[in-house]
């Protein structure tokens, strides 16, 4: 089970009753801590779920708990194929890889081309190759425990954590 | 800085100083940006806005160019003030509406600004006098170069900049322009024209953007296809266009002085009646009125410096300056009346037009130089 908004392993589960129907999101512990789940009082997870800003014209308003017939949702943000048919809009960057089918369909006809000749991000291509480094890192690693050989986990757990405290990323 | 200050005085792009803006008063280029790992603003919870304007905040107060500038939330400021904001095109209408978890960031002199939580988590724009997209593209670019190191834009390699909208993928940039094109309409080729533009790709729309209508002969041209082209490739194709557009409106003016100058010199002298002696003028009716008054400027019609005066009384007549003038809301009929007052004052020491060197000198007339603040 992986974490509804970051797709690490997922090790807190909640389930809530919203407006009588049962909805059920899976977190990684910094993703809990983050949103508040450990404390009581501060989290709703009808908020996490429903979205939307009172007193703006909410570009959507989705009460849907499962989508209906197994549509698809967004992971990382809980858009729904629904929200997106009736907005054209997205719900994060994320949604753009969760819908990358019906993309293609409403980008015919919108721009001049279908691939990006522009402007690329500065710093970004290092920064992509690192990434794609520490997903083959991890992936092995869960293998490694999974077979439980734990001499090369830690190996590369030091590995991962090496180019993680080099980056600055935490947690 | 404070609001008042920001406002005090007119931006240089505002007026036309040092360049050319007869025709194209401004060129504005805008870029979306967003955040990877966050949702995007219309379906982040209030929290969520929260904290992703906690993250794009101090990355853009840091900037060089923000050193001195203007930084509110908009929930801040009021209504008139936001108002006054949209009017003088630092924020659009939909971040105007926008509260909670949203934010203006502008240079202190109003080149550029940046919408924190607008439709994308950034928008950010840079605005130049005449017609130089160039220019103000490589201003912007260059911020944008010193905010992608601090921020993590979300992009991908296919893709490129992700927006919350498809229409704004690939670049995300909008270049558009402002054009002045009194000429094409009284000659009546204004749809012809615009159809043509529209014909290869480019939007036109009216003086605010999306779905508003043309007051005062003021038109936008910009682009709409984001992906698939580079920047350079869509500012090129844009800046031949509105040059094409802009000779065209040259023309034009040129064309009428010769069939018909008692009816340009009727207009512009109408014109000129009504807003120096009118006690009660709304918005629209000014507005087309000081069109043409900037037409007779750029005909030479009136004394040097009146185009000028013309691109001030542009802004300063909108409602929302307005009542930033008398210090409190007005009602629509108190508007009429103050706008008036103000338009006359400023004209108090404007001779009539004088149409005689033009016109007057045999059947070839010259092309009249462009008053001297042009």
């Amino acid at each position: 089970m992986v974490c509804d908004f970051c797709e690490k392993k997922a090790s807190v589960f909640l389930t809530q009753l919203v407006e009588g129907q049962m909805k059920k999101v899976c977190l990684c512990e910094s993703c809990a801590k983050e949103r508040g789940v450990t404390d009581p009082t501060g989290f709703s997870l009808a908020d996490m779920i429903i979205g939307g800003v009172p007193g703006h014209k909410a570009v959507v308003t989705q009460t849907h708990t499962t989508p209906p017939g197994g549509a698809k949702q967004c992971p990382a943000c809980g858009f729904t194929l629904e929200d997106l048919r009736r907005v054209r809009r997205f719900g994060c960057s994320e949604c753009y890889r969760t819908f990358s089918e019906e993309l293609t369909g409403i980008l015919r006809g919108m721009h001049k081309g279908g691939v990006h000749v522009g402007k690329v991000p500065k710093g970004l291509m290092e920064q992509q190759v690192r990434d794609q480094r520490l997903e083959e890192l991890r992936t092995r690693l869960d293998q490694a425990v999974t077979s439980e050989n734990y001499e090369e986990a830690a190996g590369l757990r030091d590995e991962i954590r090496q180019i993680e405290i080099h980056t600055g990323i935490t947690g | 800085m404070r609001f008042s200050t920001l406002i005090k005085y007119p931006a240089d792009w505002m007026t036309g100083s040092n360049a050319d803006n007869s025709v194209v008063l401004t060129s504005r280029i805008r870029l979306a940006r967003n955040l990877r790992n966050e949702p995007f603003p219309g379906w982040a919870t209030r929290e969520q806005r929260a904290a992703t304007l906690a993250e794009l905040r101090p990355a853009v107060e840091a900037l060089p160019s923000m050193k001195d500038g203007f930084s509110q939330e908009l929930s801040d400021l009021n209504s008139v003030q936001k108002q006054v904001l949209v009017e003088r095109h630092l924020i659009s209408r939909e971040h105007a509406a926008r509260g909670d978890g949203s934010a203006a960031v502008i240079e202190r002199r109003q080149m550029f600004s940046l919408m924190l939580n607008e439709e994308d988590h950034l928008r950010m724009q840079a605005i130049r006098p005449g017609l130089d997209l160039r220019d103000a593209y490589d201003g912007l670019s260059q911020l944008d170069d010193e905010l992608a190191q601090s921020l993590p834009y979300a992009f991908d390699p296919k893709l490129g900049y992700l927006t919350t909208c498809p229409t704004n993928l690939g670049t995300g940039l909008r270049a558009s322009a402002m054009l002045h094109l009194p000429g094409l309409v009284l000659s009546d080729q204004i749809g012809q024209v615009l159809q043509a533009v529209n014909k290869i790709g480019l939007a036109v729309r009216g003086l605010y953007g999306e779905g508003t209508e043309s007051l005062g002969n003021l038109y936008q041209i910009s682009n709409q296809s984001t992906l698939g082209e580079s920047e350079d490739t869509i500012i090129r194709r844009l800046e031949r266009v509105i040059s094409q557009v802009a000779q065209h409106e040259r023309n034009a003016r040129e064309k009428l002085l010769e069939d018909d100058p008692d009816m340009v010199m009727d207009k512009i002298g109408r014109a000129y009646g009504v807003l120096r002696h009118a006690w009660v003028i709304d918005s629209k009716e000014a507005l087309n009125h000081v069109s043409l008054l900037r037409l007779g400027a750029d005909l030479g019609f009136f004394e040097a410096g009146t185009m000028r005066l013309s691109d001030a009384l542009l802004m300063d007549i909108q409602p929302a300056h307005l009542q930033l003038h008398s210090g409190r809301k007005l009602s629509a009929e108190e508007r009429d009346a103050i706008r008036a007052e103000i338009i006359r004052s400023r004209l108090h020491s404007l001779s009539p037009p004088d149409i005689r060197p033009i016109t007057r000198n045999g059947d070839s007339p010259n092309t009249p130089e462009p008053s001297g603040d042009a």
